[in-house]
């Protein structure tokens, strides 16, 4: 149940501003990917379009080629819908949805796509995907209680239980710790870690020790100025990337010598 | 008791220099007494003691406070009167329209048969007799009653749809294109039209379709919804505006389609506003005369078809009994009438306000642990 995805020279837009130039890189099956860099360097912007979010935003386009297990993303007649549904997304902040129980917002994949689904079946999948997100004990007693009453960490694996539930290939993240506590940081950690037995992930982080403590490959973006679209500078093993980097950028950025 | 160092003072250093509490009540007391004064030199009257009285306080109490505790605190005592003021004087029309209606309309509305009958029947004659003490004062606003409630629920279920589709393009569709663009041109300029006007369309409209001389309820209903509309697109546009765009983005990442978004994520989140502007644009036209006088015309008689027929509602009972009381004669019957429908249509008012609120609570998203 996970795939791999392999991005040819791809050039990403917001309207007639090229963001993201020219990037190339291979992201393997059951195994973590981190993207560093600094800020506006085009990460986010990269790993939106790796389940075509990007193209939400008005004037937002792509060049280039996204292969989901050789099958190309951005191919003729591809519905950006089936995409998403392989290749789920966990957001920077939290964002259960306000008007459903934690239940339903577990099953809101299932719900809003007006599938049918047994009592007894969504139950199970609830319990899987809460459990997966080690979630389930802390609010097993509540299921029917909204979800924006829980705390931030739970609200954010709320979301990963949700987008697992959906059961995706792939799972984008894109800065998920950056809005939690180091506790609730923790426990995130520890599910990227148990995701990655099943699930290819892709997780944007700014936190240098986040990206060595979880993942198994790292990519550093960098931008040459304002104005100047974000490239991918250095895609390595993670230790490769903290301890023996080829590149001088990628060795000051993650030395703390930046600029 | 433990001893202390403290020496025994009236009042604290820290607060030296600063009037007494009863200082604003002490200075009232003399301002109405030395208003009722001077004002009994020249001729006592309760507006012109009423103004004195407020220009004497606020003189006195910045006057007092300059001296004692200097000129930014009188500053703000003479800013804190002002802004008083200004709220009473708004006040004032409200409470003054209130009372009157109530005053009137109490008499008019615990009449026997007041909401249940209508004016079928009622000629001068009875109402001469009840003029004169020899008879009760009949006829009711059930006709008017029911005809505000059909012409306004009608022109409700056109509205909404239209007016909350027509948000739902502009906000998820329309990505300021020239279509989003002018129609939120016209909507504002909608927004601005006379009711009258919104009258006589309706009623060039349905006398060029169906035939010169069609007065029914449903001409009324699209005269109100044109006024309606707007204010629907207006409140449902700004709700749906304020729903973050991560839940779309949470939805859409779910593999979601768009239409399914919008009417599972995005609506549901904005149903409390959207309900609350919706029962706003309602009470904004429950009250409307002008286009329902010639949409609809009078009548004295009960009519439930909103398709056929002259219909009564509320503002024009009220309007045809003060213009043409019933009886010539005697016409404090009619105005008591008439004044009795006017307190039930604010009511009516009052209550779609509160239904607001209370639709605008149970709708919102639910918090708490």
């Amino acid at each position: 149940m996970s795939k791999r995805i392999d991005v040819k020279d791809l050039n990403v837009y917001y309207g007639n501003f090229l963001a993201v130039e020219d990037v190339s890189i291979n992201i393997e099956a059951k195994s973590v990917t981190a993207f560093i860099g600094p800020s506006g360097c085009g990460k986010s912007t990269f790993l939106r379009t790796l389940n075509r979010m990007h193209e939400v935003l008005p004037g937002a386009r792509v060049e280039g080629e996204v292969l989901l297990d050789g099958d190309n993303l951005y191919g003729p007649g591809v519905d950006p819908v089936t995409v998403r549904s392989q290749i789920g997304m966990v957001f920077q902040r939290p964002n259960p949805f306000p008007t459903m129980s934690i239940r339903d917002n577990v099953l809101a994949g299932v719900k809003l796509n007006n599938q049918k689904m047994s009592k007894g079946e969504a139950d199970a999948l609830v319990e899987r995907s809460l459990q997966g997100a080690n979630l389930w004990n802390e609010v097993k007693d509540r299921l029917e209680k909204p979800g924006s009453g829980l705390s931030g960490g739970q609200q954010q694996r709320l979301c990963i239980a949700r987008a697992i539930a959906v059961e995706p290939q792939v799972i984008l993240m894109d800065e998920p710790c950056s809005a939690l506590d180091p506790i609730s940081t923790l426990a995130v950690e520890d599910l990227i870690n148990e995701l990655k037995d099943q699930y290819t992930v892709v997780i944007v982080t700014h936190n240098m020790q986040q990206a060595a403590r979880v993942s198994d490959r790292t990519a550093f973006f960098n931008i040459a100025g304002t104005g100047k679209p974000g490239k991918l500078i250095e895609f390595a093993e993670t230790s490769t990337i903290f301890n023996n980097p080829s590149q001088k950028a990628t060795e000051d950025y993650v030395s703390g010598r930046f600029g | 008791m433990t001893s202390t160092l403290t020496p025994a003072r009236k009042r604290s250093a820290l607060t030296k220099g600063q009037l007494p509490k009863f200082a604003p009540y002490v200075v009232l007391a003399v301002a109405l007494v030395l208003g009722a004064a001077i004002l009994a030199l020249i001729g006592f009257n309760a507006f012109g003691w009423g103004l004195l009285s407020a220009i004497l306080f606020a003189a006195g109490l910045v006057g007092w406070s300059a001296a004692v505790e200097g000129s930014r605190k009188a500053k703000d005592k003479l800013a804190t009167c002002l802004v008083m003021g200004s709220f009473l004087i708004a006040l004032l029309p409200l409470i003054s329209v209130i009372w009157t209606v109530l005053v009137n309309g109490i008499p008019g509305i615990i009449t026997p048969g007041f909401l249940g009958t209508s004016m079928n029947g009622v000629t001068g004659v009875f109402d001469n007799r009840a003029a004169e003490g020899t008879g009760a004062v009949l006829g009711g606003i059930y006709h008017a009653l029911m005809g505000t409630l059909q012409i306004t629920l009608l022109a409700t279920v056109i509205s909404v749809p239209v007016g909350l589709l027509t948000a739902i393009y502009l906000v998820e569709y329309g990505n300021d294109r020239p279509l989003a663009r002018a129609i939120t041109f016209f909507v504002d300029v909608m927004t601005g039209i006379p009711s009258i006007v919104a009258g006589l369309f309706a009623a060039a409209f349905f006398f060029a379709i169906v035939g010169p001389g069609t007065k029914t309820g449903a001409v009324a209903a699209v005269a109100l919804s044109v006024l309606m509309i707007p204010v629907v697109v207006r409140s449902s546009e700004e709700m749906l505006k304020i729903v973050p765009n991560e839940l779309r983005e949470a939805a859409y990442a779910l593999g979601v389609r768009k239409w399914r978004t919008i009417l599972k994520v995005v609506i549901p989140t904005a149903i409390s506003g959207i309900a609350s502007g919706v029962t706003l644009a309602i009470a904004r036209v429950i009250g409307e005369t002008a286009p329902i006088l010639v949409t609809a015309g009078f009548a004295t008689t009960i009519n439930n078809n909103v398709f056929g027929g002259w219909m009564a509602s509320l503002p024009t009972f009220i309007y045809t009994q003060i213009l043409n009381p019933t009886s010539p004669s005697n016409p404090d019957p009619s105005s008591q009438r008439a004044w009795g429908a006017a307190l039930v249509l604010i009511l009516l008012v009052m209550l779609l306000n509160l239904g607001a609120r209370l639709i605008a609570k149970s709708f919102a998203p639910k918090t708490g642990r």
